[in-house]
């Protein structure tokens, strides 16, 4: 059973990629409706076989490490792979609508997608250091195709910046497990951690890591390497965008968190946790500052990704050194954190995409008087917000609350301050958002109506979003072991 | 059993409900929206006359489930709660019933009633939680769903007034978050609980406990409009009539003041507070905001502005009523809760009346006003003279009791406040009375609307009548079981136990 | 040292200049090829480093073929997209266009489609 599962999960999407690469959009369109509902299947299946027996260690073919291929299926990879599933399908259906089957450079939209799909897939189980990059170039190849279907120069030069950005990282990353296997003789994670609880961790490994984490993140935009990401996600399509800010950001950024949780410790030290910390709170502060400056709404999204991307980094002081107890609750923090945010800010970009289809502008000021017009998208926008602003009841909350109380709880109490700022700084550039639709004003009353279903996605996307507050002892129950290798 | 679980989770959604399905409905849906509103406010009065009810003779409702790792989410009907919800459900009755008038010809209304019911359902939130954790989770929820009513008209005057709301309000919430994670860092998760729980609480820990209260208190101060953190409140008048009374009388700054009263009966416990020398502190501040706000009550020249410094002054009488540490002070306190509620409706309501069937927003243009609206006139006649304190009405019976109270604990300076207070409060009062019914009218008013026979439309004028009536029932009939005052009697008796 | 450890040090020195490249060309060729170079500084850290008693490990080969593939496969990524993005703006360089002199070329290109 779950071979059949483990082998849908990997291998369907890149069938689905070669099929949709040969066919023209609209049949393009139909071959990815029947891949994401089976994807969506498969996921929930594994989802389920992992909720009720636990995590595994799969090993590919039957191939032992290191030629062959290493999976780790535990209870946090089978969330992630759902939440890929959730939110790749809720944007690939609304990029089925939005996108202009006219244009014929669009149909290469959907091969990108799927191989999209398996490099986060790829990610999200991966064993071993070396496909892990693999993987993480999969995401980014199709990542930067994707924003580059724009079409125009801006979008292209947004594309080459981030592809140059992406590449410069996952060179660093790659010397770093040069240099890991030069010292250790292993790619697996669960081998180079074993070898070093084994007392064979020295002086001088420390590089290898700072390296490794440099690049990834350089790929998941922390500041300050974070120049690349908001032209990137301001100007790809907003479906496009949804799927960067949402997933793809996180691919890089969970390596980074499985390398630290499994070396860090021993390789890491107070210092190195600290500054990482520093980074991430500069992220969230400087970042939320120039979401509140922009004048476009999507350019304000992609800022704030920016900005929320930060909070993920306080993962890094917040494990190190540390009793047990509180690291685990860090750690949810930053699942919860992961996991809302890539719910509501997909929401929030596929409802920008509409409120802009809707006013013809991409300017913020534009969006006056449309709350009368569009309140569905204007309110998926506004509940995503309370997500990002770390309101109660949403999963944003939830997280905001575990971080708070880890950090309480480990004496590091300078973070508070940071959580607490960045919650104010996001409530400005959303209530920025929503002051500029409640606007009355008299001249615009030419709003275009988007379909339906258009407006139903984001809607959906951010009620998951909310409703992770209620639920988030259940959904953390499920990824039992956090970052810890659950088949192990 | 179940029921027992059940009622207060339908108290909630029944608003919750509402809100949903008004948003969905269209605009013009006038009659479906109206039908929708009322039977909602109608299910939920049913809802918690029978909690009341249940409360009163001994039962327990709850319901609760784990959130988050280490925190629960839990929805309680206590007798305090009771008083908050009771309180809310009756007015919001009252005020949909005002807004549908109110709002007959405007636009964007599935927008305001869909915020509106979201409003009551978040009021109800924090009427019934049962913890911190569940208390903020729909304290801010109030303040997101607050802001687009305030910001209803759309107007730059709104849109400002809006934004300072939120700066406040959020970061108020902001620094209750924080105080309420360190609390829970350092005892973990506290449910209310009557009496408290730092009455023999561990010396070392007095230094972080008063910071939080402290901090708490700056928190909950903002919304309850305590000086110094009272500015958005004068400036959120600029909403519609229906929002401000909601605002003024229900939700948002009782809210706070509801907050005060949890924290420092049911987290704190009296005894504790009083011993930590924490409520000394708050006695100062409320006694500051209640002449402060009534200073500058004195000098507005717009009706509604008025009466938005009179709130100030006057949600701090509950605070101060805390304060007084003793059976009658507290009492006092608790049913200023109700009584202020009622009567600044009462105002508000006549304050819209005036502004919607007449066109007059400033006092000097309110000479004669008595004559055309008579029936509008006498509630907020009444509405005043409550507030002033005159016996036999409901203002009065708040007054008499703290200031008994206070005299029993020997704090005689919180009577020489109260006195200072109700000369202040005559003095605002008695110059729009005067205009109302002595003066002449001089000029045409500035904007008049006719409705058939009755000096305006049914829907405005019913509200201030009901409720100014409510306000004598509540002083006449003081000792009545469910009273106001007796219900504050049986919060005492039960809950603090002095 | 060992000629492999050799070839180690190399990789590193052709890391360090192809870093130096990619961080100060301008021109978006220029820097492609210096990410190429870092590509195979990278790779001969790979195979040199990798030493288990004296004898070559067969491990990081595999793995260095693979990333060749990779990095095939991203430059020819980065041509698609470098050659479409002059054609559009005629520039080749990532600077923001200061003013409208650059030749922007008819909308005939498109064709071409996205890059793949």
């Amino acid at each position: 059973m779950t071979l059949w599962l483990m082998a849908g999960l990997l291998f369907t999407p890149l069938a689905w990629a070669v099929l949709t690469l040969m066919v023209d959009f609209r049949k393009g369109r139909l071959v990815t409706w029947l891949g994401m509902a089976v994807q969506v299947l498969v996921s929930l299946g594994l989802w389920a076989a992992v909720a009720s027996d636990g995590g595994f260690l799969y090993l590919l073919g039957g191939w032992q490490a290191p030629l062959g291929i290493e999976l780790r299926v535990d209870g946090l990879a089978v969330t992630f792979v759902l939440l890929t599933a959730l939110v790749a399908a809720a944007c690939g259906w609304h990029a089925s609508i939005y996108l202009d089957p006219g244009k014929p450079w669009h149909r290469y939209f959907w091969p990108l997608f799927w191989f999209l799909w398996a490099g986060l897939n790829a990610v999200w189980l991966g064993g071993d250091l070396f496909n892990l990059y693999v993987g993480l170039e999969l995401i980014s190849l199709a990542a930067v195709g994707l924003v580059a279907l724009g079409g125009q120069a801006d979008a292209l030069r947004a594309a080459i910046r981030y592809l140059m950005a992406a590449l410069l990282g996952s060179l660093a990353y790659l010397l770093g497990v040069a240099l890991i296997y030069g010292q250790f003789g292993t790619l697996s994670l669960a081998g180079v951690t074993e070898l070093m609880n084994s007392g064979d961790a020295q002086s001088g490994q420390t590089f290898p890591l700072v390296l490794m984490l440099l690049g990834l993140a350089l790929k998941t935009a922390l500041f300050p390497m974070h120049g690349w990401l908001p032209p990137a996600h301001g100007i790809a399509k907003s479906p496009v965008s949804a799927l960067l800010s949402a997933l793809v950001v996180k691919a890089s950024f969970y390596i980074a968190a499985r390398l630290w949780l499994d070396l860090g410790g021993e390789l890491g030290g107070f210092a190195l946790a600290q500054l990482i910390g520093v980074l991430g709170s500069l992220a969230i502060i400087w970042g939320s500052w120039l979401a509140f400056r922009q004048t476009k709404l999507k350019q304000v999204v992609a800022y704030s990704s920016v900005a929320q991307i930060g909070y993920l980094f306080l993962l890094f002081p917040l494990t190190w050194g540390v009793t047990e107890a509180i690291s685990l609750q860090a750690q949810q923090g930053i699942t919860l954190q992961v996991i809302s945010h890539a719910l509501a800010k997909a929401a929030m970009f596929l409802a920008a995409g509409n409120l802009i289809m809707s006013v013809g502008s991409n300017r913020v000021d534009a969006l006056a008087g449309v709350s009368r017009f569009l309140p569905f998208s204007l309110f998926s926008f506004g509940l995503a917000g309370v997500s990002l602003m770390g309101l109660p009841p949403t999963g944003g909350f939830a997280a905001k609350w575990l971080l708070l109380q880890a950090s309480l709880a480990s004496g590091q109490w300078w973070w508070l301050a940071v959580l607490l700022a960045g919650g104010l700084l996001s409530a400005a550039y959303v209530f920025r958002v929503y002051r500029a639709s409640f606007i009355e004003s008299t001249d615009t009353d030419q709003f275009y109506h988007p379909s339906r279903s258009l407006e139903v996605i984001p809607m959906i996307l951010a009620l998951m979003s909310l409703g992770l507050g209620l639920v988030a002892e259940p959904v953390l129950s499920v990824m039992s072991l956090p970052f810890e290798g659950g088949g192990q | 059993m179940t029921l027992s679980v059940l009622m207060p989770v339908f108290a909630l959604m029944t608003s919750l409900l509402a809100s949903v399905i008004l948003f969905a409905l269209p605009e013009k849906g006038y009659r479906l929206r109206t039908i929708i509103n009322l039977a909602a406010a109608i299910l939920k009065i049913a809802l918690v006359g029978v909690m009341i009810w249940g409360v009163a003779h001994g039962r327990e409702y709850e319901a609760a489930f784990t959130m988050v790792p280490g925190v629960e989410f839990v929805l309680r009907a206590d007798a305090l709660s009771m008083l908050f919800a009771g309180l809310s459900a009756l007015l919001w009755l009252l005020t949909t019933i005002y807004a549908v008038g109110y709002l007959e010809d405007s636009p964007n209304r599935s927008r305001f009633f869909g915020f509106f019911s979201l409003c009551v359902a978040s009021t109800m939130g924090i009427a019934l939680a049962g913890n911190l954790f569940t208390f903020f989770l729909f304290y801010e929820m109030l303040t997101l769903s607050t802001y687009p009513l305030v910001v209803h008209r759309g107007t730059t005057k709104a849109l400002r007034a809006g934004r300072n709301y939120i700066i406040y309000t959020l970061t108020g919430g902001a620094v209750l978050l924080f105080a309420i994670a360190w609390l829970h860092g350092l005892v973990g998760d506290l449910r209310f609980q009557e009496g408290g729980y730092f009455s023999d609480v561990d010396p070392s820990l007095n230094g972080p406990l008063t910071i939080i209260f402290v901090l708490m208190m700056v928190g909950l101060g903002v919304k309850a409009a305590l000086v110094p953190f009272h500015g958005w409140l004068p400036q959120a008048m600029v909403a519609p009539a229906p929002v401000s009374a909601l605002l003024h009388a229900v939700a948002v700054v009782k809210a706070g003041a509801f907050g005060i009263i949890r924290v420092v009966f049911e987290i704190y416990g009296l005894e504790a507070a009083e011993a930590m020398g924490l409520l000394a502190g708050l006695s100062v501040v409320a006694a500051l905001t209640i002449i402060y706000g009534s200073t500058r009550a004195l000098y507005q020249v717009d009706l509604k502005r008025r009466l938005a410094f009179s709130t100030v002054s006057q949600v701090s009488y509950i605070v101060l009523g805390l304060c007084l540490f003793g059976p009658l002070g507290v009492i006092g306190g608790l049913v200023h809760l109700v009584h202020q509620g009622i009567m600044k409706i009462t105002l508000f309501f006549c304050a819209g009346n005036y502004a919607e069937t007449l066109g007059v927003h400033r006092i000097d243009e309110l000479d004669g006003a008595g004559k055309r609206m008579p029936g509008t006139s006498v509630a907020f006649t009444l509405g005043a003279f409550g507030m002033i304190g005159a016996p036999p009405l409901a203002g009065f019976i708040t007054k008499w009791t703290m200031g008994a109270g206070a005299l029993e604990v020997g704090m005689d300076w919180v009577v020489a406040v109260l006195v200072i207070s109700s000369l202040l409060n005559a003095a605002y009062f008695l110059p729009i009375l005067h205009r109302l019914w002595f003066a002449e009218q001089c000029e045409p008013w500035p904007h008049e609307r006719r409705w058939g026979r009755l000096e305006t439309s049914a829907w405005l004028l019913w509200p201030p009548l009901i409720t100014a009536t409510l306000m004598v029932l509540a002083g006449l009939l003081a000792n009545v079981p469910f009273s106001p005052l007796s219900w504050a009697e049986l919060i005492v008796l039960r809950e603090v136990a002095l | 040292m060992t000629p492999s450890l050799l070839y180690a040090f190399a990789g590193v020195a052709l890391c360090g200049i192809g870093l130096f490249g990619f961080l100060r060309l301008q021109h978006l060729l220029r820097k492609l090829m210096a990410f190429n170079l870092i590509g195979s500084g990278v790779f001969l850290v790979m195979v040199g480093l990798a030493q288990r008693n004296g004898q070559p490990d067969p491990v990081p080969q595999a793995l260095v073929l693979t990333g060749i593939v990779v990095a095939i496969a991203a430059t020819a990524l980065a041509v698609v997209l470098i050659r479409r993005y002059y054609h559009l703006s005629g520039q080749t360089t990532l600077a923001e266009p200061a003013a409208k002199s650059a030749r922007p070329k008819a909308r005939s290109v498109n064709r071409e489609g996205a890059p793949e």
